[in-house]
Protein backbone atom coordinates (compact mmCIF):
# COMPACT_ATOMS: atom_id res chain seq x y z
CA UNK A 1 0.00 0.00 0.00
CA UNK A 2 2.47 2.00 1.14
CA UNK A 3 4.68 1.35 -2.36
CA UNK A 4 2.22 1.97 -4.38
CA UNK A 5 1.08 5.51 -3.04
CA UNK A 6 4.71 6.80 -2.69
CA UNK A 7 4.63 5.91 -6.80
CA UNK A 8 2.05 7.53 -7.53
CA UNK A 9 3.82 10.40 -5.92
CA UNK A 10 6.70 10.23 -7.89
CA UNK A 11 5.33 9.80 -10.97
CA UNK A 12 2.89 13.04 -10.02
CA UNK A 13 5.80 14.77 -9.71
CA UNK A 14 7.87 13.78 -12.50
CA UNK A 15 4.85 14.65 -14.60
CA UNK A 16 5.20 18.21 -12.95
CA UNK A 17 8.74 18.66 -13.50
CA UNK A 18 7.95 17.64 -17.06
CA UNK A 19 5.50 20.20 -17.48
CA UNK A 20 8.44 22.77 -16.57
CA UNK A 21 10.55 21.90 -19.94
CA UNK A 22 13.33 21.90 -17.99
CA UNK A 23 13.37 18.35 -18.08
CA UNK A 24 13.78 16.61 -21.60
CA UNK A 25 12.15 13.83 -22.06
CA UNK A 26 14.18 10.46 -23.94
CA UNK A 27 12.26 10.28 -26.64
CA UNK A 28 12.58 13.86 -27.55
CA UNK A 29 16.40 14.18 -26.80
CA UNK A 30 17.74 12.55 -30.65
CA UNK A 31 14.77 15.06 -32.08
CA UNK A 32 15.22 18.52 -31.04
CA UNK A 33 18.37 20.49 -30.45
CA UNK A 34 20.69 18.44 -28.71
CA UNK A 35 23.01 21.44 -27.23
CA UNK A 36 22.13 24.88 -25.97
CA UNK A 37 24.26 27.67 -24.70
CA UNK A 38 25.35 28.53 -21.27
CA UNK A 39 24.13 32.20 -20.60
CA UNK A 40 27.14 32.66 -18.29
CA UNK A 41 30.15 31.43 -20.42
CA UNK A 42 28.67 31.09 -23.84
CA UNK A 43 30.08 27.52 -24.18
CA UNK A 44 27.46 24.59 -25.98
CA UNK A 45 26.03 22.16 -23.58
CA UNK A 46 24.52 18.81 -24.60
CA UNK A 47 21.02 19.43 -22.88
CA UNK A 48 21.00 15.68 -21.32
CA UNK A 49 24.53 16.62 -19.72
CA UNK A 50 23.13 19.78 -18.51
CA UNK A 51 19.96 17.86 -16.49
CA UNK A 52 22.34 15.68 -14.99
CA UNK A 53 24.83 18.55 -14.06
CA UNK A 54 21.19 19.80 -12.09
CA UNK A 55 21.57 22.48 -14.54
CA UNK A 56 24.77 23.75 -13.40
CA UNK A 57 26.95 24.63 -16.68
CA UNK A 58 29.59 21.74 -16.39
CA UNK A 59 32.26 24.05 -18.00
CA UNK A 60 32.31 27.57 -15.90
CA UNK A 61 29.60 26.23 -12.82
CA UNK A 62 26.55 28.82 -13.73
CA UNK A 63 23.61 27.84 -11.97
CA UNK A 64 20.89 28.17 -14.06
CA UNK A 65 17.54 28.79 -12.49
CA UNK A 66 15.58 25.20 -11.98
CA UNK A 67 11.81 25.46 -11.54
CA UNK A 68 9.69 25.01 -8.66
CA UNK A 69 8.93 21.47 -8.96
CA UNK A 70 12.25 20.55 -10.51
CA UNK A 71 13.70 21.95 -7.43
CA UNK A 72 11.81 19.80 -5.19
CA UNK A 73 12.79 16.68 -7.12
CA UNK A 74 16.22 16.84 -6.64
CA UNK A 75 15.69 17.50 -3.16
CA UNK A 76 12.76 15.02 -1.80
CA UNK A 77 13.49 11.72 -0.62
CA UNK A 78 11.74 9.21 -3.65
CA UNK A 79 8.15 9.14 -3.29
CA UNK A 80 7.62 11.57 -0.29
CA UNK A 81 6.36 14.31 -2.05
CA UNK A 82 2.89 15.88 -1.09
CA UNK A 83 1.80 19.27 -2.60
CA UNK A 84 0.31 21.59 -0.19
CA UNK A 85 -1.99 24.33 -1.26
CA UNK A 86 -1.50 23.00 -4.86
CA UNK A 87 -4.34 25.52 -6.18
CA UNK A 88 -3.55 28.44 -4.35
CA UNK A 89 -3.11 31.52 -6.39
CA UNK A 90 -3.42 35.54 -7.11
CA UNK A 91 -6.75 37.20 -7.63
CA UNK A 92 -7.04 40.98 -8.62
CA UNK A 93 -7.20 42.48 -5.55
CA UNK A 94 -6.72 46.09 -6.93
CA UNK A 95 -8.50 45.57 -10.16
CA UNK A 96 -4.88 46.44 -12.11
CA UNK A 97 -5.17 46.82 -15.73
CA UNK A 98 -4.56 43.93 -17.86
CA UNK A 99 -3.23 41.93 -14.55
CA UNK A 100 -5.84 39.03 -14.92
CA UNK A 101 -4.96 38.62 -18.60
CA UNK A 102 -1.53 38.29 -17.27
CA UNK A 103 -2.07 36.02 -14.56
CA UNK A 104 -4.03 33.51 -17.71
CA UNK A 105 -0.96 33.90 -19.99
CA UNK A 106 1.49 32.72 -17.40
CA UNK A 107 -0.26 29.86 -15.60
CA UNK A 108 -0.22 28.32 -19.18
CA UNK A 109 2.85 29.05 -20.01
CA UNK A 110 4.64 27.77 -16.58
CA UNK A 111 1.69 25.40 -15.12
CA UNK A 112 2.21 26.97 -11.81
CA UNK A 113 -0.95 28.57 -9.93
CA UNK A 114 1.49 31.14 -8.69
CA UNK A 115 5.13 31.92 -7.90
CA UNK A 116 5.75 29.71 -5.42
CA UNK A 117 5.23 25.53 -4.74
CA UNK A 118 4.91 24.13 -0.94
CA UNK A 119 4.86 20.50 -0.40
CA UNK A 120 5.55 18.03 2.61
CA UNK A 121 7.91 15.47 2.07
CA UNK A 122 11.22 13.96 3.78
CA UNK A 123 14.78 14.64 2.91
CA UNK A 124 17.40 11.83 4.41
CA UNK A 125 14.38 10.53 6.05
CA UNK A 126 13.47 13.51 7.87
CA UNK A 127 10.19 15.04 7.59
CA UNK A 128 10.24 19.08 6.48
CA UNK A 129 7.79 20.96 5.01
CA UNK A 130 9.35 22.52 1.60
CA UNK A 131 8.86 26.02 -0.14
CA UNK A 132 10.10 26.88 -3.53
CA UNK A 133 9.30 30.25 -5.55
CA UNK A 134 9.61 29.70 -9.04
CA UNK A 135 10.81 32.84 -11.02
CA UNK A 136 9.80 32.43 -14.00
CA UNK A 137 6.32 33.13 -12.39
CA UNK A 138 6.22 37.05 -12.91
CA UNK A 139 9.90 36.86 -11.44
CA UNK A 140 8.74 35.18 -8.07
CA UNK A 141 7.45 38.15 -7.15
CA UNK A 142 5.52 38.13 -3.79
CA UNK A 143 1.82 38.89 -4.10
CA UNK A 144 -1.24 38.18 -1.70
CA UNK A 145 -1.03 34.12 -2.91
CA UNK A 146 2.81 33.95 -2.48
CA UNK A 147 2.33 35.38 0.91
CA UNK A 148 -0.24 33.33 2.23
CA UNK A 149 0.80 30.11 0.95
CA UNK A 150 4.42 31.05 2.56
CA UNK A 151 2.18 31.75 5.70
CA UNK A 152 0.66 28.40 5.29
CA UNK A 153 3.62 26.47 5.08
CA UNK A 154 5.15 27.80 8.14
CA UNK A 155 2.25 27.24 9.75
CA UNK A 156 1.59 23.61 8.94
CA UNK A 157 5.39 23.16 10.18
CA UNK A 158 4.32 24.34 13.34
CA UNK A 159 1.36 22.65 14.04
CA UNK A 160 3.09 19.02 12.71
CA UNK A 161 6.36 20.25 14.28
CA UNK A 162 8.98 19.60 11.45
CA UNK A 163 11.56 21.96 10.40
CA UNK A 164 10.57 24.40 7.75
CA UNK A 165 12.88 25.35 4.37
CA UNK A 166 12.18 28.02 1.93
CA UNK A 167 13.74 28.27 -1.63
CA UNK A 168 13.64 32.09 -2.16
CA UNK A 169 13.84 33.18 -6.18
CA UNK A 170 12.35 36.44 -6.09
CA UNK A 171 12.39 39.83 -8.29
CA UNK A 172 10.57 41.64 -5.26
CA UNK A 173 6.63 42.70 -4.37
CA UNK A 174 4.03 42.05 -6.92
CA UNK A 175 3.75 45.58 -8.68
CA UNK A 176 0.18 44.93 -9.97
CA UNK A 177 -0.91 43.89 -5.97
CA UNK A 178 0.64 47.20 -4.66
CA UNK A 179 0.48 48.36 -1.12
CA UNK A 180 -1.18 44.35 -0.41
CA UNK A 181 1.65 42.62 -2.05
CA UNK A 182 4.29 44.93 0.48
CA UNK A 183 1.93 43.83 3.49
CA UNK A 184 2.90 40.11 3.09
CA UNK A 185 6.24 40.87 4.53
CA UNK A 186 4.77 41.97 7.69
CA UNK A 187 2.47 38.81 7.11
CA UNK A 188 5.49 36.12 5.92
CA UNK A 189 7.92 37.46 8.99
CA UNK A 190 4.96 37.10 11.23
CA UNK A 191 4.08 33.77 10.06
CA UNK A 192 8.07 32.74 10.34
CA UNK A 193 8.97 34.17 13.93
CA UNK A 194 5.37 32.24 15.62
CA UNK A 195 7.32 29.32 14.18
CA UNK A 196 10.39 29.78 15.09
CA UNK A 197 9.19 31.13 18.73
CA UNK A 198 7.75 27.29 18.67
CA UNK A 199 10.89 25.91 18.30
CA UNK A 200 10.78 25.26 14.76
CA UNK A 201 14.07 25.28 12.56
CA UNK A 202 13.85 27.19 9.21
CA UNK A 203 16.66 26.94 6.84
CA UNK A 204 16.39 29.65 4.13
CA UNK A 205 17.93 28.97 0.94
CA UNK A 206 18.90 31.90 -1.11
CA UNK A 207 18.59 31.54 -5.08
CA UNK A 208 19.35 33.76 -7.99
CA UNK A 209 17.53 36.29 -7.94
CA UNK A 210 16.86 36.99 -4.25
CA UNK A 211 15.50 40.87 -4.28
CA UNK A 212 13.07 43.44 -2.86
CA UNK A 213 10.72 42.71 -0.20
CA UNK A 214 11.71 38.70 -0.33
CA UNK A 215 14.68 39.62 0.84
CA UNK A 216 13.71 42.82 3.46
CA UNK A 217 10.97 39.58 4.94
CA UNK A 218 10.97 35.96 5.38
CA UNK A 219 14.59 35.15 3.41
CA UNK A 220 16.56 36.99 5.64
CA UNK A 221 15.39 35.68 9.17
CA UNK A 222 16.38 32.11 8.84
CA UNK A 223 18.01 30.12 11.82
CA UNK A 224 20.36 28.95 8.68
CA UNK A 225 20.77 30.48 6.25
CA UNK A 226 22.33 28.95 2.98
CA UNK A 227 22.96 30.41 -1.15
CA UNK A 228 23.58 28.68 -4.06
CA UNK A 229 26.50 29.96 -5.86
CA UNK A 230 26.99 33.23 -8.12
CA UNK A 231 22.91 34.48 -6.69
CA UNK A 232 22.20 38.22 -6.67
CA UNK A 233 20.60 38.46 -3.60
CA UNK A 234 20.04 42.51 -2.13
CA UNK A 235 17.77 44.54 -1.11
CA UNK A 236 17.52 46.89 -3.97
CA UNK A 237 18.41 45.95 -7.64
CA UNK A 238 21.54 47.29 -8.78
CA UNK A 239 20.31 49.37 -11.59
CA UNK A 240 18.41 51.12 -8.87
CA UNK A 241 21.92 51.76 -6.63
CA UNK A 242 23.78 52.38 -9.77
CA UNK A 243 21.45 55.00 -10.66
CA UNK A 244 21.79 56.50 -6.94
CA UNK A 245 25.28 57.04 -6.37
CA UNK A 246 26.09 57.72 -10.09
CA UNK A 247 28.35 54.99 -9.95
CA UNK A 248 29.40 51.68 -11.65
CA UNK A 249 28.98 48.66 -8.76
CA UNK A 250 32.44 46.66 -8.11
CA UNK A 251 32.47 43.48 -9.47
CA UNK A 252 30.48 40.53 -7.42
CA UNK A 253 28.81 43.18 -5.55
CA UNK A 254 25.47 41.44 -4.17
CA UNK A 255 26.45 38.04 -5.11
CA UNK A 256 26.63 35.10 -2.55
CA UNK A 257 30.06 35.14 -2.17
CA UNK A 258 29.71 38.69 -1.51
CA UNK A 259 26.64 38.13 1.30
CA UNK A 260 29.35 35.37 3.02
CA UNK A 261 32.15 38.07 3.11
CA UNK A 262 29.58 40.57 4.72
CA UNK A 263 28.47 38.04 7.02
CA UNK A 264 25.06 37.61 5.98
CA UNK A 265 24.89 33.85 5.05
CA UNK A 266 26.45 30.69 6.74
CA UNK A 267 27.65 28.73 3.54
CA UNK A 268 27.74 29.20 -0.12
CA UNK A 269 26.87 25.37 -1.26
CA UNK A 270 26.47 24.29 -5.02
CA UNK A 271 23.38 22.57 -6.12
CA UNK A 272 24.71 18.99 -6.05
CA UNK A 273 25.84 19.70 -2.27
CA UNK A 274 22.74 20.76 -1.23
CA UNK A 275 20.41 18.13 -0.67
CA UNK A 276 23.08 16.51 1.60
CA UNK A 277 23.70 19.96 3.37
CA UNK A 278 20.43 20.10 4.11
CA UNK A 279 20.23 16.46 5.20
CA UNK A 280 23.42 17.38 7.58
CA UNK A 281 22.19 20.58 9.18
CA UNK A 282 18.64 18.35 9.85
CA UNK A 283 20.60 15.74 11.75
CA UNK A 284 22.24 18.28 13.86
CA UNK A 285 19.24 19.82 14.65
CA UNK A 286 17.95 16.46 15.83
CA UNK A 287 16.73 16.33 20.53
CA UNK A 288 16.85 12.80 21.37
CA UNK A 289 17.28 11.42 17.77
CA UNK A 290 13.96 13.12 16.30
CA UNK A 291 14.62 16.40 14.25
CA UNK A 292 11.83 19.22 15.97
CA UNK A 293 10.17 21.23 14.13
CA UNK B 1 -12.81 66.18 2.85
CA UNK B 2 -10.71 67.99 0.06
CA UNK B 3 -11.25 66.33 -3.23
CA UNK B 4 -7.89 65.71 -4.78
CA UNK B 5 -6.46 62.86 -7.37
CA UNK B 6 -3.97 60.62 -5.87
CA UNK B 7 -1.12 62.92 -7.89
CA UNK B 8 -1.89 65.44 -5.94
CA UNK B 9 -1.83 63.70 -2.76
CA UNK B 10 1.82 62.65 -3.72
CA UNK B 11 2.87 66.35 -4.06
CA UNK B 12 1.18 67.36 -1.27
CA UNK B 13 2.77 64.29 0.87
CA UNK B 14 6.07 65.64 -0.27
CA UNK B 15 5.62 69.27 -0.10
CA UNK B 16 8.49 70.82 1.83
CA UNK B 17 6.75 72.59 5.15
CA UNK B 18 4.80 69.68 6.23
CA UNK B 19 5.24 68.94 9.51
CA UNK B 20 7.42 66.31 9.92
CA UNK B 21 8.44 63.81 12.98
CA UNK B 22 10.40 66.42 14.71
CA UNK B 23 7.68 68.57 14.64
CA UNK B 24 4.96 66.26 15.54
CA UNK B 25 7.59 64.87 18.72
CA UNK B 26 7.91 68.85 19.59
CA UNK B 27 4.29 69.52 19.66
CA UNK B 28 2.68 66.48 21.31
CA UNK B 29 5.61 65.05 23.91
CA UNK B 30 7.28 66.39 26.68
CA UNK B 31 10.57 65.51 28.33
CA UNK B 32 11.83 63.55 24.81
CA UNK B 33 15.34 61.90 25.30
CA UNK B 34 16.21 61.63 21.87
CA UNK B 35 18.54 57.45 22.05
CA UNK B 36 20.90 57.21 19.06
CA UNK B 37 23.18 54.94 17.69
CA UNK B 38 23.12 51.26 16.68
CA UNK B 39 25.70 49.76 19.00
CA UNK B 40 27.14 48.33 16.41
CA UNK B 41 28.86 51.37 14.81
CA UNK B 42 26.81 54.03 13.51
CA UNK B 43 24.11 56.95 14.33
CA UNK B 44 21.45 57.05 11.34
CA UNK B 45 20.44 60.37 11.67
CA UNK B 46 17.34 59.67 9.13
CA UNK B 47 15.21 58.13 11.94
CA UNK B 48 14.84 59.78 14.80
CA UNK B 49 13.54 57.90 18.10
CA UNK B 50 14.03 58.25 22.15
CA UNK B 51 11.98 58.06 25.09
CA UNK B 52 9.10 60.88 26.13
CA UNK B 53 5.82 61.53 27.80
CA UNK B 54 2.91 61.60 26.31
CA UNK B 55 0.26 63.37 28.47
CA UNK B 56 2.25 62.28 31.38
CA UNK B 57 2.86 58.62 30.74
CA UNK B 58 6.33 57.17 29.02
CA UNK B 59 6.44 55.99 25.74
CA UNK B 60 9.07 55.10 22.88
CA UNK B 61 8.90 56.96 20.26
CA UNK B 62 10.19 56.32 16.86
CA UNK B 63 10.14 58.17 13.34
CA UNK B 64 11.61 58.91 10.05
CA UNK B 65 13.38 62.45 9.79
CA UNK B 66 13.60 64.80 6.21
CA UNK B 67 15.12 67.62 7.50
CA UNK B 68 13.96 71.34 6.88
CA UNK B 69 17.01 72.75 4.91
CA UNK B 70 19.24 71.26 2.66
CA UNK B 71 22.16 70.64 5.22
CA UNK B 72 19.48 68.63 7.28
CA UNK B 73 18.34 66.98 4.43
CA UNK B 74 21.76 65.75 4.16
CA UNK B 75 22.50 64.55 7.55
CA UNK B 76 18.95 63.04 7.23
CA UNK B 77 20.56 61.60 3.66
CA UNK B 78 16.36 62.88 2.67
CA UNK B 79 14.62 60.28 5.09
CA UNK B 80 16.45 57.79 3.61
CA UNK B 81 17.90 55.38 6.30
CA UNK B 82 20.05 52.13 6.40
CA UNK B 83 20.40 49.71 8.00
CA UNK B 84 22.01 51.36 11.02
CA UNK B 85 18.53 53.14 11.34
CA UNK B 86 16.86 50.17 11.53
CA UNK B 87 18.90 48.30 13.98
CA UNK B 88 18.30 51.59 16.47
CA UNK B 89 14.77 51.22 15.93
CA UNK B 90 14.83 47.48 17.09
CA UNK B 91 17.05 48.84 19.62
CA UNK B 92 14.63 50.71 20.64
CA UNK B 93 11.50 49.14 20.69
CA UNK B 94 12.97 45.96 22.63
CA UNK B 95 13.65 48.70 25.10
CA UNK B 96 9.77 50.07 25.07
CA UNK B 97 9.18 46.57 25.71
CA UNK B 98 11.36 45.72 28.57
CA UNK B 99 9.90 49.09 30.65
CA UNK B 100 6.87 48.23 29.36
CA UNK B 101 6.47 51.25 26.88
CA UNK B 102 3.78 51.25 24.30
CA UNK B 103 5.86 52.32 20.73
CA UNK B 104 4.90 55.04 18.43
CA UNK B 105 5.72 55.62 15.47
CA UNK B 106 5.78 58.32 12.50
CA UNK B 107 5.88 57.44 8.68
CA UNK B 108 7.78 59.42 6.41
CA UNK B 109 10.16 58.00 4.12
CA UNK B 110 10.37 58.16 0.64
CA UNK B 111 12.31 53.93 0.95
CA UNK B 112 15.57 53.01 2.25
CA UNK B 113 18.17 54.05 0.67
CA UNK B 114 19.87 51.81 -2.07
CA UNK B 115 22.99 52.38 -1.44
CA UNK B 116 25.99 50.41 -1.74
CA UNK B 117 27.01 50.54 1.55
CA UNK B 118 23.31 50.03 2.89
CA UNK B 119 23.58 46.81 1.04
CA UNK B 120 26.69 45.74 2.31
CA UNK B 121 25.55 46.13 5.80
CA UNK B 122 22.32 44.33 5.16
CA UNK B 123 19.60 46.45 4.15
CA UNK B 124 17.40 43.42 3.48
CA UNK B 125 18.22 41.96 6.94
CA UNK B 126 17.78 44.54 8.93
CA UNK B 127 14.35 45.49 7.58
CA UNK B 128 13.13 42.10 7.95
CA UNK B 129 14.65 41.82 11.37
CA UNK B 130 12.18 45.16 12.47
CA UNK B 131 9.37 42.96 11.14
CA UNK B 132 10.63 40.26 13.09
CA UNK B 133 10.97 42.55 16.25
CA UNK B 134 7.43 44.04 15.70
CA UNK B 135 6.15 40.69 15.31
CA UNK B 136 6.88 39.60 18.65
CA UNK B 137 7.03 42.85 20.49
CA UNK B 138 4.50 42.58 23.80
CA UNK B 139 3.52 46.42 24.16
CA UNK B 140 1.25 48.05 21.60
CA UNK B 141 2.09 49.93 18.76
CA UNK B 142 0.57 52.81 16.72
CA UNK B 143 2.00 53.96 13.63
CA UNK B 144 1.48 57.12 12.05
CA UNK B 145 1.63 57.73 8.04
CA UNK B 146 2.65 61.50 8.45
CA UNK B 147 3.93 61.95 4.86
CA UNK B 148 5.27 59.47 1.94
CA UNK B 149 4.73 56.08 3.11
CA UNK B 150 7.51 53.91 0.50
CA UNK B 151 8.03 50.24 0.19
CA UNK B 152 9.65 48.34 2.75
CA UNK B 153 11.41 51.50 4.52
CA UNK B 154 8.28 52.73 5.35
CA UNK B 155 6.48 49.10 6.69
CA UNK B 156 9.65 48.64 8.55
CA UNK B 157 8.35 51.07 11.47
CA UNK B 158 4.67 50.85 10.36
CA UNK B 159 3.66 47.17 11.81
CA UNK B 160 1.38 48.77 14.28
CA UNK B 161 -1.86 47.91 16.20
CA UNK B 162 -3.36 50.49 14.88
CA UNK B 163 -2.32 52.08 12.01
CA UNK B 164 -3.30 55.82 11.43
CA UNK B 165 -3.11 57.94 8.52
CA UNK B 166 -3.04 61.60 7.20
CA UNK B 167 -5.78 62.59 4.64
CA UNK B 168 -3.31 63.72 2.23
CA UNK B 169 -0.39 61.08 3.10
CA UNK B 170 0.68 58.37 0.85
CA UNK B 171 1.71 54.96 1.24
CA UNK B 172 2.65 52.33 -1.65
CA UNK B 173 4.97 49.37 -2.62
CA UNK B 174 7.19 51.77 -4.20
CA UNK B 175 7.51 55.35 -4.83
CA UNK B 176 5.31 56.20 -8.54
CA UNK B 177 8.41 56.76 -10.27
CA UNK B 178 9.81 53.55 -9.30
CA UNK B 179 6.58 51.85 -10.03
CA UNK B 180 6.66 53.04 -13.67
CA UNK B 181 10.36 52.44 -13.93
CA UNK B 182 9.34 48.87 -12.93
CA UNK B 183 6.19 48.12 -15.02
CA UNK B 184 6.52 50.45 -17.85
CA UNK B 185 10.06 51.00 -18.17
CA UNK B 186 9.51 54.60 -17.93
CA UNK B 187 9.92 56.89 -14.18
CA UNK B 188 7.76 59.87 -15.98
CA UNK B 189 4.50 57.59 -16.74
CA UNK B 190 4.48 58.98 -12.43
CA UNK B 191 0.95 60.65 -12.50
CA UNK B 192 -0.30 57.46 -14.56
CA UNK B 193 0.97 55.12 -11.73
CA UNK B 194 -0.57 57.01 -8.75
CA UNK B 195 -3.90 56.85 -10.26
CA UNK B 196 -3.49 52.50 -10.15
CA UNK B 197 -1.60 52.21 -7.31
CA UNK B 198 -4.25 52.55 -4.64
CA UNK B 199 -1.83 54.78 -2.64
CA UNK B 200 -4.20 57.55 -0.72
CA UNK B 201 -5.55 56.97 2.38
CA UNK B 202 -8.93 56.68 1.28
CA UNK B 203 -8.16 53.49 -0.98
CA UNK B 204 -6.20 52.14 1.68
CA UNK B 205 -8.91 52.35 4.63
CA UNK B 206 -11.27 50.57 1.91
CA UNK B 207 -8.56 47.93 1.48
CA UNK B 208 -8.10 47.61 5.72
CA UNK B 209 -4.36 48.19 5.42
CA UNK B 210 -4.88 51.17 7.48
CA UNK B 211 -7.55 51.76 10.10
CA UNK B 212 -8.28 55.54 10.00
CA UNK B 213 -8.03 58.82 7.88
CA UNK B 214 -7.40 61.78 10.49
CA UNK B 215 -8.51 65.02 8.26
CA UNK B 216 -6.41 67.33 7.16
CA UNK B 217 -6.60 70.89 7.42
CA UNK B 218 -8.43 72.36 4.04
CA UNK B 219 -5.04 73.26 2.11
CA UNK B 220 -2.76 69.90 3.58
CA UNK B 221 -1.26 69.88 6.76
CA UNK B 222 1.34 72.27 6.51
CA UNK B 223 -1.26 75.57 6.15
CA UNK B 224 -2.64 74.59 10.21
CA UNK B 225 0.14 72.50 11.45
CA UNK B 226 -1.73 73.16 15.26
CA UNK B 227 -4.59 72.05 13.99
CA UNK B 228 -3.22 68.95 12.38
CA UNK B 229 -0.90 68.70 15.83
CA UNK B 230 -4.58 68.57 17.48
CA UNK B 231 -6.16 66.03 15.48
CA UNK B 232 -3.06 63.88 15.56
CA UNK B 233 -2.84 63.97 19.29
CA UNK B 234 -6.57 62.78 19.59
CA UNK B 235 -6.25 60.18 17.82
CA UNK B 236 -3.41 59.09 19.75
CA UNK B 237 -5.12 59.41 22.90
CA UNK B 238 -7.98 57.06 21.44
CA UNK B 239 -5.77 54.72 19.97
CA UNK B 240 -3.79 54.24 23.27
CA UNK B 241 -6.90 54.18 25.78
CA UNK B 242 -8.04 50.35 24.73
CA UNK B 243 -4.54 48.58 24.22
CA UNK B 244 -5.35 44.72 23.56
CA UNK B 245 -5.05 42.18 25.67
CA UNK B 246 -2.03 40.48 24.07
CA UNK B 247 -0.93 43.23 21.51
CA UNK B 248 1.64 40.97 19.81
CA UNK B 249 -1.34 38.11 19.02
CA UNK B 250 -3.57 41.24 17.78
CA UNK B 251 -0.99 42.32 15.21
CA UNK B 252 -0.69 38.93 13.99
CA UNK B 253 -4.32 38.27 13.38
CA UNK B 254 -4.22 41.75 11.80
CA UNK B 255 -1.54 41.16 9.49
CA UNK B 256 -2.38 37.77 8.44
CA UNK B 257 -5.47 38.76 7.05
CA UNK B 258 -4.34 41.25 4.97
CA UNK B 259 -5.29 41.15 1.22
CA UNK B 260 -7.32 38.38 1.67
CA UNK B 261 -8.40 38.43 -1.85
CA UNK B 262 -6.71 35.48 -3.25
CA UNK B 263 -8.71 32.02 -5.04
CA UNK B 264 -8.56 28.47 -5.50
CA UNK B 265 -7.80 27.70 -9.13
CA UNK B 266 -10.73 25.37 -10.31
CA UNK B 267 -8.46 22.96 -12.60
Amino acid sequence: MNTRFSGRKQRMLRLKVLREGQAVPVHRQQTQDVFTKCPACGEAVAKVQLAKSLYVCPKCGHHQPVGGYLRLAMLLDHGTFQELDAKLTAGDPLHFPSYGEKLANQRRRTGLADAVVAAKGRIGGNPVVVVVMDSRFMMGSMGVAVGEKIARAANTARRTKVPLIIFCASGGARMQEGILSLMQMAKTAEAITQFQDAGGLYISCLTHPTTGGVTASFASLGDITLAEPGALIGFAGPRVIEQTIGQTLPEGFQRSEYLLEHGFVDAVVPRNQLKPTIARLLRLHSKGGTVHG
Amino acid sequence: MAERTPAQRVALARQSGRPGTVEYIDALFTDFFPQRGDRLGKEDGSILGGIALFHGRPVTVIGHRKGKNLEENMRCNFGMPGPEGYRKAQRLMLAAEKFDRPVITFIDTPGAYPGLEAEAHGQGEAIARCLAVMSRLKVPIISVVIGEGGSGGALALAMGNTVLMLENAVYSVLSPEGFAAILWKDSARAKEACDVMKLTAQDLVELKVIDRILPEPEGGAHTDPQAMVKAVDEALVAALRKPPADPAAHRYRKFRAMGGQFVNLEK
